[in-house]
């Protein structure tokens, strides 16, 4: 059933809507994005609207086949299953373990520890520390198993869910201003992500969204 | 990444729970934790990230710790019932008899034990009567009940069904 182009409700600087945007450039697919201030308003993630289209009342979701999923990771594994080139999980089960083990470790064990929702029950004296507390714990981790998995990307030389996840949580890095230097494995396999067409088509700062101060 | 679970198999280590069964899942497929219809995968795995990376890193150990004991009912609680209000939202369109249609799936494994956190921090279900329907046939279920808490080689004795 053709129900028209995928709509993607993304905000510029939400991680999660990057890694989004990321897999539907690597997909080369073709979508329509409807975009949800996180700040304004209180917050359009808030409005009837989007509650009613998305329960969890946060962005990314994506409408497309008929349904709408929420959760970036559920989102990426519905359009490799049915948009499967190119790949961006290896065909080998146990590197396929290793790509979802990465993934969830950025997307579980860091990221939303330091969401705008958790920073905003900390309270804006203690986000900075809370936020690069969060990021350096699991980047201690991630840098470990890299060790093992990596080799130009996440695991092995291919791009794969894992990275789509890491580069986005580089970025709140930055923001955050956590030192890097710890984090060699992380730094170069970013640095190497970032001059992929696909991470700079969905970059934050070129986005419909992106404030004139953020643009590139 | 110092936390549990961890599964040494096949000459492998894998840590976090959703890549473990994943894992299991596509190297010892029958019986089926995922449906096969890639619509409903995808509700299975949104359900089973909503309580994995929604609401359960917002509870846990090391998180708690960090707010201070003074708050972290107040937190826990906070966590829980936010992810919840979305679940029994979502479940609407889902559930059967499970979370998503009339088989056990990932998601079910997911939900218990939140539900069982939730009983921990004393978070009132009557908001969720699907969540609560839902945790009860999952209860009753052989699996649910060998893998219990109260069941386990290290469960307390004060805490041991």
């Amino acid at each position: 059933m053709q129900v028209g182009k995928p709509i993607l409700y993304s905000y510029f600087r939400s991680s999660c809507s990057w890694r989004v945007r990321i897999a539907l450039a690597l997909k080369n697919m073709d979508y329509e994005m409807i975009t949800i201030n996180l700040t304004k308003d209180g917050g359009q993630q808030f409005s009837e609207e989007f509650r009613a289209l998305n329960p969890m009342k946060q962005v990314p979701a994506l409408k497309i086949d008929g349904i709408t999923i929420g959760q970036s990771l559920a989102i990426i594994e519905y359009l490799e299953e049915t948009r499967p080139t190119p790949r961006l999980l290896p065909q080998d089960p146990k590197k396929r373990a290793h790509v979802r083990m990465i993934s969830h470790l950025l997307a579980s064990g860091i990221q939303p520890l330091q969401n705008l929702s958790v920073l905003k029950q900390v309270g804006q004296e203690n986000q900075l520390t809370w936020a690069q507390q969060a990021i350096s714990s699991g980047f201690n981790a991630l840098e470990q198993i890299l060790q093992s998995t990596a080799g130009k990307y996440c695991v092995g030389d291919e791009v794969s869910m894992a990275d789509l996840c890491l580069a986005p949580q580089v970025a709140n890095a930055d923001r955050f201003k956590v030192d890097l230097t710890p984090y060699p494995t992380i730094s170069r396999i970013n640095k190497s992500l970032l001059a992929l067409e696909a991470f700079q088509v969905s970059h934050p700062c070129r986005q419909p969204d992106t404030p004139p101060e953020l643009r590139a | 990444m110092k936390q549990v679970p961890a599964l040494k198999i096949d000459g492998i280590t894998i840590g976090q729970s959703l890549a473990i069964i994943e894992y299991l899942e596509e190297t010892r497929p029958t019986p089926r934790l995922l449906p096969q219809d890639p619509k409903k995968r995808a509700h299975v795995r949104m359900i089973s990230h909503l309580l994995a990376s929604g609401i359960q890193p917002l509870q846990n150990l090391s998180v708690l710790k960090q707010v201070g004991q003074e708050n972290q009912l107040t937190w826990a609680q906070q966590a829980i019932s936010s992810g919840f209000n979305a679940l029994e939202q979502i479940l609407q369109s889902t559930a059967g008899k499970y979370c998503v249609g009339d088989e056990v799936s990932m998601a079910d494994l997911c939900l218990a034990p939140q539900v069982a956190n939730a009983d921990r921090f004393k978070v009132d279900l009557t908001p969720y009567p699907t969540i609560s329907r839902i945790n009860k046939s999952l209860l009753a279920l052989e699996a649910f009940q060998v893998s219990h808490p109260c069941r386990q080689p290290d469960t307390p004795p004060e805490l041991r069904a």
